[in-house]
């Protein structure tokens, strides 16, 4: 489809969302489509960049991603001193943040896509990220389903650096941190390469301004599963094979009216809408370079979608939920995700190097 | 792009699509009276919204 016309389509959901959902859903659908147009248009993939550091020892998709960590830090953290409606990314440190975590940087090189890659991967039109989206949806509800239980394997309390130390104590020790992060990545790739990519760091400046944006407006930082998982809840509430009044999660009052409400009025399902829009929208001028997959290649991915959705929730996020809005609103349990989705990473690309992904 | 794509393409927005209206049309309507505030922050109304990170 053209460009008029499809923005055409996007203006016209933005009306109706305004008229009949909310102006807040509108505005944050339009921060949804700009979200899509910075990952499509730069083709901003945490998983490729992760790939490229360990395969190629090229720093510049890890070094745009640091950039985009500390911008999106420097906004988050000194908004969250000053407005106390805005709440943090806090998931607490457990066992269940370990496995998934790992788990899910192993599944989703695999996929190739985090939950935000898997999201404009299919905006774009990849056939595997179109047929991984439900997987990923229903595994992200199995996750949330069973998320209870896994925490009772051991968990502490979430760690939220701004409460704990001050707005700007959190920054520092957050950027700390990330330099900490770019030393190992030096350390790992040796001298005379190249950093620093246009394309990545227009795509990190134009993506912590709207994570910021996002805070802002809904109040929480952007996060990608919870309405994956949302969306797969209610169409097995309906279909009668769930009775969320019996789980220890579904149950709860947020999550339960969250269920029975309209999904346009959920904050993490408009925005993936709106991903969903703005990545269709570049893909109207981008070239498609997906290549046709094989009956084993498909069957690999799609298993990996399912086990990237359930491991998502056992880690409290994906890139997004834990790593990106994790680290820049100061919660602890990111920089734990961080290293361990890593350790699965380094696994997940030997796997996709043997299937030929 | 191959016919096979246009056509896996054309599939998953008609079932998202099918989505929405479906959960829409089923939904209780929403009370306009009640819209949550255009800009969280200052609003004085804490977020109530969903997140991944959240453990219940």
């Amino acid at each position: 489809m053209k460009r008029l016309p499809l923005s055409l389509l996007l203006l016209v959901f933005f009306i109706y969302l305004s008229w009949s959902v909310s102006i807040r859903q509108a505005v944050l659908f339009a921060v949804g489509i700009g979200m899509g147009a910075a990952l499509a248009g730069a083709r901003f993939g945490f998983t490729t960049g992760w790939r490229q550091l360990i395969e190629q020892r090229d720093p510049r998709g890890v070094a745009g991603q640091l950039v985009l960590l500390a911008l999106a830090s420097a906004f988050s953290l000194t908004l969250l001193g000053q407005y106390s409606e805005l709440t943090a990314a806090l998931g607490p440190p457990s066992v269940s943040l370990l496995i998934g975590a790992f788990v899910f940087g192993l599944t989703m090189q695999i996929a190739d896509g985090c939950g935000s890659g898997t999201l404009y991967k299919a905006g774009l039109g990849v056939p595997l990220n179109m047929g991984i989206l439900p997987l990923f949806a229903l595994g992200s509800f199995l996750g949330s389903v069973q998320v209870g239980d896994w925490l009772t394997l051991g968990q502490l309390q979430p760690i939220g650096l701004v409460a704990e130390f001050g707005s700007m104590q959190a920054l520092l020790i957050t950027l700390a941190g990330l330099a900490l992060l770019g030393f190992a990545a030096r350390l790992w790739v040796g001298p005379g390469r190249a950093w620093w990519d246009r394309k990545w760091l227009l795509g990190a400046v134009a993506l912590a301004v709207l994570a910021t944006l996002n805070l802002l407006i809904a109040g929480q930082p952007w996060g990608v599963v919870y309405g994956f998982g949302l969306w797969a809840a209610k169409i097995v509430t309906a279909a009668g094979l769930f009775d969320p009044a019996t789980n220890a999660f579904w149950s709860q009052a947020g999550n339960a009216q969250r269920l029975s409400e309209m999904v346009l009025m959920d904050i993490t399902s408009i925005t993936n809408i709106g991903i969903l829009g703005g990545a269709l929208w570049v893909s109207a001028r981008a070239k498609s370079d997906s290549q046709p997959l094989t009956a084993t290649q498909w069957t690999i991915g799609l298993l990996a979608g399912f086990l990237m959705g359930y491991s998502s929730r056992l880690a409290f996020g994906c890139n997004i939920g834990a790593m990106l809005s994790g680290i820049s609103t100061g919660s602890v349990h990111g920089w734990i995700w961080v290293p361990l989705a890593f350790a699965g990473t380094l696994i997940g690309v030997r796997v996709r190097r043997h299937y030929k992904l | 792009m191959s016919l096979s794509k246009h056509k896996l393409q054309l599939v998953f927005w008609c079932g998202l699509l099918a989505f929405l209206v479906w959960d829409t049309t089923k939904a209780p309507p929403v009370d306009l009276r009640n819209e949550p505030p255009l800009i969280a922050a200052g609003s004085g109304k804490a977020s109530s919204g969903g997140h991944c990170a959240i453990a219940k």
